[in-house]
């Protein structure tokens, strides 16, 4: 058991290591470096460099110097909590990403959460009721959910938001909290804001796991050990708990990883729709402006979370099922 | 695998079980005919496949069906409304030949808006067959025959985008191009995956090994900020061709992962059976039997899964243009179209701008429910 999670950290070391590399490859890979969109930006603005003073400004930069040499400059950093400097912003990647992160987190988690609540108890509903109403119901919806792009479901909610609401929806707080201070209102006013986003980016992993669920559900329920525990009399609850649904939450558990990432995915464009002050809109914004250690560190950021995310979806399947277990300790 | 067909016959055989000669036929059935007869039985399938079918006629010639050209403008219709095709006119006469209602500019005293109203007094018969703007027919016959439109005005069945271009017309043409990237994408990722999941699983050992390490590495890292980041790269003042061949490559780089997993993991499999066995101990060639014997077998697996990655690649593609990463004006695609209704103002403004996001819904759908449809019938062995 001990083994097998040593394994996997290590595995997840490397990975992050390699992860670490493509990011930086990534943000390297834009014709021309952060000097020439400098000058071209002020250009526009009528302010010319001399070629002299764009190589000064390269010098200090460091962007004179080998390609390797700046990746372990800059991982040197990274591992220390110092993601280099923004130059859009005048100011340390890691004070810009860390006000922002934590409502990508937030945002993550929820839409996680509200992707299995309510995922499995319509998956179990529809194996269960096969062929009912609510079971075709729930397949309809689950075929559009899958069907329809995020920011699509995103715009649609935006108009009919302004429509019947007069929301002028987006963002994450109402005007009246926008500047104000930490409050119990203010969360709540957020609270009542972030549904939608958390709607929005689920709807399609929602979709995808009731799915499983139910198609799980429907192998597991006709076998001889549900028949036999039923026969032996346990009430149907506890009989469905303790057995069917147990095995099927195998699958569910172990895309959890693969989800998170689907989710992290979906989340910049998302934000950029509904206007949402976190960590996505900054990183298109990046990448447009060539931005590259605060590119390079969201990529980075997003990895990273993915990576913990399929970690602590595999140590879950440990816990879960004692054949993977019991397999690791031979 | 063909062995065990006559002993589960008649569980799935045809329809038509009365007669005996209809048995007879599902014994004899190659491999993909019965696979055929089992895919016909997913009524959602034959509707994906037929959904499917119109896509590609919609592709093949948007020329031919739609009234205008992508970029002429109606500028006095800016921002209008669809059009209704009527029947019926107010006192309750019926037209065989359906019409569209004229329509009138007036400006908002207050806000000086422009607003166009319906103009029932004028009446336009539609008219098909028509004489239009000339093009190319399939690139190279030329002709000016339009399958609709109107005698003395123009018909937009979608309204107009903010510069009075046809969203019809447009989100016609745009289909082209979707699907097209979809399907040169998909094919790149076949080609990929097939070649290197075949070196993996074939070779083993050492090459295995670090493919698919690279396979799940890559797998692990999450896909749109990857594809962002590398369509961000694309220099800025690339031509649209160029653009659309770097981003059709750009997403099977990511796609083909999948495909080599699968391939892979069943050429592993199948190296253990017994009529390979068979083929090797009768003097057949490597090629023969990877060919011959090996890829046959599940070569409907691999349809399935081209099915199933195809909505994948084309709500991608439809996301980058969306966000200006992607395909750019003039070229038109679904992304492209949709990236002009971003923001809350133009789309209360004009709510039909997301219409062709209609297209990329029904279009995915219609792949998801072939994909079932294949997936069911790519074991036609199976109950």
């Amino acid at each position: 058991m001990l083994r097998l999670i040593s394994e996997r950290l290590i595995s997840t070391v490397i990975l992050m290591a390699a992860v670490s590399v493509v990011a930086f490859t990534l943000i390297q890979l834009p014709p021309g470096d952060f000097a020439d969109s400098y000058v071209n930006k002020k250009a526009q603005g009528g302010v010319v460099f001399t070629l002299e003073e764009v190589d000064e400004m390269r010098r200090q930069l460091g962007l004179d110097r080998p390609l390797y040499i700046q990746y372990f400059d800059w991982i040197g950093g990274v591992l220390q909590g110092d993601f280099g400097f923004s130059w859009e912003y005048h100011r340390p990647v890691s004070e810009v990403i860390g006000e922002r992160l934590g409502l990508t987190l937030a945002l993550a988690f929820s839409t996680l959460l509200f992707t299995y609540v309510v995922a499995l108890p319509i998956g179990i509903y529809s194996a269960l009721r096969q062929y009912s109403i609510g079971d075709h119901a729930m397949t309809v919806l689950g075929y559009l959910g899958l069907a329809t792009p995020n920011f699509m479901l995103a715009l649609i909610l935006l108009y009919y938001g302004f429509k019947w609401f007069g929301l002028s929806a987006g963002g994450l707080f109402s005007p009246e909290f926008q500047e104000a201070e930490w409050s119990l209102a203010r969360f709540w006013d957020m609270l009542a804001h972030l549904w939608v986003p958390v709607v929005v980016l689920g709807t399609a992993g929602t979709a995808f796991q009731m799915r499983t669920m139910r198609a799980t559900m429907l192998d597991e329920i006709n076998k001889m050990y549900v028949v036999a525990a039923r026969a032996g009399g346990l009430s149907e609850f506890r009989l469905l708990m303790k057995y069917p649904v147990r095995m099927a939450l195998n699958p569910i558990i172990s895309t959890l990883g693969w989800e998170l990432t689907n989710i992290i995915s979906g989340a910049p464009i998302v934000a950029l729709v509904l206007s949402l002050p976190d960590t996505g809109p900054l990183f298109l914004q990046a990448l447009l402006n060539q931005d590259m250690y605060l590119a390079g560190a969201m990529i980075l950021v997003y990895c990273v979370l993915v990576v913990i995310g399929t970690l602590v979806s595999d140590l879950l399947l440990l816990w879960l099922d004692p054949r993977i277990r019991l397999e690791g300790a031979r | 695998m063909t062995g065990d067909a006559a002993g589960v016959g008649a569980s799935g055989a045809p329809a038509n079980k009365k007669k005996k000669s209809r048995t007879r036929d599902y014994d004899i059935a190659t491999h993909w005919q019965l696979m055929w007869w089992k895919f016909k039985r997913h009524h959602m399938a034959i509707l994906g496949l037929s959904l499917l079918a119109v896509f590609l006629v919609i592709s093949l010639v948007p020329e031919f069906l739609a009234p205008y050209k992508p970029h002429s403008r109606n500028l006095r219709y800016a921002q209008g409304p669809p059009m209704g095709i009527h029947w019926f006119d107010p006192e309750g006469g019926f037209h065989l030949r359906p019409f569209v209602y004229g329509w009138k500019n007036k400006r908002d005293p207050v806000t000086l808006r422009r607003i166009t109203t319906v103009d029932e007094s004028k009446r336009y018969p539609l008219q098909f067959f028509m004489k239009g703007e000339a093009y190319k027919l399939f690139g190279g016959i030329d002709t000016d025959i339009h399958l609709f439109g109107l005698e003395g005005s123009k018909i937009h069945l979608f309204g107009t985008d903010q510069i009075g271009r046809d969203v019809f017309s447009r989100t016609l043409y745009a289909t082209r191009t979707s699907l097209s990237i979809g399907f040169i994408g998909v094919i790149l990722a076949f080609i990929l995956g097939l070649t290197i999941g075949g070196l993996s699983g074939y070779l083993g050992g050492f090459v295995d090994l670090v493919i698919m390490r690279l396979v799940e590495f890559i797998r692990s890292i999450p896909t749109l900020p990857l594809w962002l980041a590398l369509a961000a790269a694309l220099p800025r003042d690339w031509t649209a061709t160029q653009v659309y061949i770097a981003i059709t490559v750009i997403l099977a780089m990511i796609g083909w992962t999948h495909l080599a997993r699968r391939v892979r993991g069943k050429l592993l499999a199948l190296r253990e059976e017994d009529f390979v066995l068979a083929a090797r101990l009768s003097g057949c060639s490597h090629a023969r039997i990877i060919g011959h014997h090996m890829l046959p077998s599940f070569m409907s697996y691999l349809i399935v899964d081209l099915t199933i990655s195809f909505p994948f690649i084309i709500l991608a593609e439809t996301a980058l243009s969306f966000l200006g990463l992607g395909m750019r004006e003039p070229a038109v695609s679904w992304g492209v179209l949709l990236f002009s209704a971003q923001n809350v103002r133009s789309l209360v403004l004009m709510p039909w701008l997301l219409i062709p996001g209609l297209f990329v819904v029904v279009a995915v759908l219609a792949f998801n429910f072939v994909g079932d449809g294949a997936r069911d019938a790519a074991d036609p062995y199976a109950k």
